[in-house]
């Protein structure tokens, strides 16, 4: 375990990078998490993905969602997706959300 | 008198039917296996057929002769199931079947046409797949005349059954093609949309070793967005460009459109299963068992029969009112052949990735974890008879369900 510091706050995150509790996500965390990622800015469509991921993760037992279920949910073409975060969206979007590893790949 | 209902006779519905109706008083149960035809396929044996190692005596038999008298077997489409009803409605007669408990073991399956240009005019001519028998036996026909040229082998999404079978595929082309003398003719290249050869780091790094050893070119973080048949290029969504001559594609695996149909799965059609007691999350006496899950395990026959244990325990506890305490464990253990006559060997669960060691006994093994042997081939070429003359004869296979860490090394 190791501890990300944000304008002061300090957030618990796991060896991968991942936030360990999602309840103490916020949105200046995001920004950070989102910078480590590659991303400097978010724009209005990366936040829309953002909270989906989010509000699909509570529905789904902490699950993170799958590309899949981003791009029917979402309502955002796969090409799109991988524009806004470049490489592995599932994954990326995932640890700028706050969420688990994605589960998906075994 | 009760039914139990086993939705698909592949590998896992022909095993808990039988392991089921083996603990069921007959004079009170009913067994009954539905599927859409008495073929039974070897799947694990497809990887050879390109090659020309295996024909098709090897890889697929008729149902029938593992199916006990006791068990009664419909050969029919599944239209519906409708959970909510308790009842699964068949093409055959519009028959309905009303059912007591319900087991879903349909399986998953390729679809290429999920990828743009995918199954356009290249297909079966120099683009194939090898998840079908169909499409390992085209393969082997073009390979056959083939003089070299570059191969490209693509993953297009994951999950995927048996996530080691692409590099399987890559480490025993790059072994026939030096045995045809054209080894230096010939380019591989893995493209995959995972960072590294596999999803954990140790055999990540161990397999990733491998082929570059084996001088196999790796495309990671590589998601497929098209293939252009024309020009014999495929396209990724961030837009890098991969030259093939011949492409061999593993598309996407769905479930069964059934599932979809009946409303019962996510968006790849897989359905909502408790990964440790393999119930359904939303239907108290429905069980879901092997690739038909969505459950974070491999997809494979090996994990299936660590599955057999939990299914018939649960509901046989469920069945009596009891409490179910069997846990899967998200148990794997898969043969990696590598070619040359040798394989290598991962076993792991849902908390420990696979690591170096011996299996399944401490220093004895016989089998060595994550190094090259000649044993561990033939532990694989013996899965085929144990496959077949034992986990579809319902004999018990002499491995533990539960993953152990005896003889692994942190
Ligand atoms: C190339 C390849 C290599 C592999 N290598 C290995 C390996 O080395 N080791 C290993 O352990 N595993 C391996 N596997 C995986 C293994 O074969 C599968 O995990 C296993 O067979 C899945 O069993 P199942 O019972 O879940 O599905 P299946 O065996 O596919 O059975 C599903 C059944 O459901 C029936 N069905 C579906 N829908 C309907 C419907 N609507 N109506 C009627 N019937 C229906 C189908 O006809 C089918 O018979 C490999 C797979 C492939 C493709």
């Amino acid at each position: 375990m190791a501890t990300k510091k944000v304008k002061g706050v300090a957030y618990e995150v796991n060896d991968e990078g991942f936030l360990v509790d999602p309840t103490t996500w916020t949105k200046e965390y995001a920004v950070e998490a989102a910078k480590e990622e590659g991303l400097e800015e978010l724009t209005e469509t990366h936040w829309k993905v953002i909270d989906f991921a989010r509000q699909s993760a509570a529905t789904a037992g902490g699950a993170s969602p799958t590309l899949r279920t981003i791009t029917d949910g979402a309502a955002i073409t796969t090409k799109d997706l991988f524009a806004l975060f470049p490489k592995g969206p599932a994954k990326k979007v995932a640890k700028i959300a706050g969420l688990k590893k994605p589960e998906g790949c075994v | 008198m009760k039914t139990l209902l086993v939705l698909g006779a592949g590998t896992a519905g022909t095993m808990i039917a039988k392991k089921m109706a083996s603990k069921l008083d007959k004079n009170q149960w009913k067994v009954i296996l539905v599927d859409k035809d008495t073929k039974h396929y070897y799947q694990p044996g497809f990887l050879f057929v390109p090659f020309g190692k295996y024909e098709e005596k090897h890889v697929i038999k008729n149902n029938r002769q593992y199916i006990p008298a006791g068990i009664e077997y419909v050969i029919s489409n599944i239209e519906l199931i409708e959970p909510d009803a308790n009842q699964v409605r068949l093409t055959l007669d519009n028959r309905v079947i009303k059912y007591d408990y319900l087991i879903v073991a349909t399986g998953c399956d390729i679809h290429p046409e999920e990828t743009e240009g995918l199954k356009g005019e290249g297909w079966r001519k120099n683009i194939f797949d090898f998840y079908t028998y169909d499409g390992a036996a085209a393969l082997r026909k073009f390979l056959d005349r083939w003089e070299g040229g570059r191969m490209v082998v693509n993953v297009v999404e994951n999950p995927i059954k048996c996530p080691v079978a692409p590099l399987e595929f890559l480490f025993l082309a790059d072994w026939v093609f030096t045995q045809r003398g054209i080894r230096n003719k010939v380019e591989l290249v893995y493209a995959t949309p995972l960072p590294g050869a596999f999803t954990k780091p140790k055999a990540s790094a161990a397999l990733g070793a491998l082929l570059a050893r084996k001088n196999i070119q790796i495309e990671a973080d590589y998601n497929i967005g098209e293939v252009d048949p024309v020009n014999n290029v495929i396209k990724s969504y961030d837009e890098r460009e991969v030259p093939y001559d011949l492409l061999v594609s593993i598309p996407t695996n769905k479930g069964s459109d059934l599932i979809k149909r009946s409303g019962m799965g996510d968006a790849l059609n897989f359905i909502p299963t408790d990964k440790h007691t393999l119930q359904s999350t939303k239907w108290q006496n429905v069980w879901v068992t092997g690739d038909a899950t969505n459950i974070p395990a491999s997809k494979a026959g090996a994990t299936i029969h660590f599955q057999m244990e939990t299914v018939v325990e649960n509901m046989l506890a469920h069945i009596h009112g009891k409490e179910m305490h069997s846990k899967f464990d998200g148990h794997a253990t898969c043969y990696i052949e590598t070619g040359f006559n040798k394989a290598t060997l991962i076993d792991f669960s849902y908390d420990q990735e696979p690591l170096p060691g011996m299996y399944p006994m401490p220093l004895v093994g016989p089998f060595t974890l994550l190094g090259e042997s000649t044993i561990n081939h033939i532990g694989k070429l013996a899965f085929r008879y144990l496959y077949w003359d034992l986990m579809m004869r319902g004999i018990e296979v002499p491995l533990p369900s539960q993953f152990s860490m005896a003889g692994k090394k942190k």
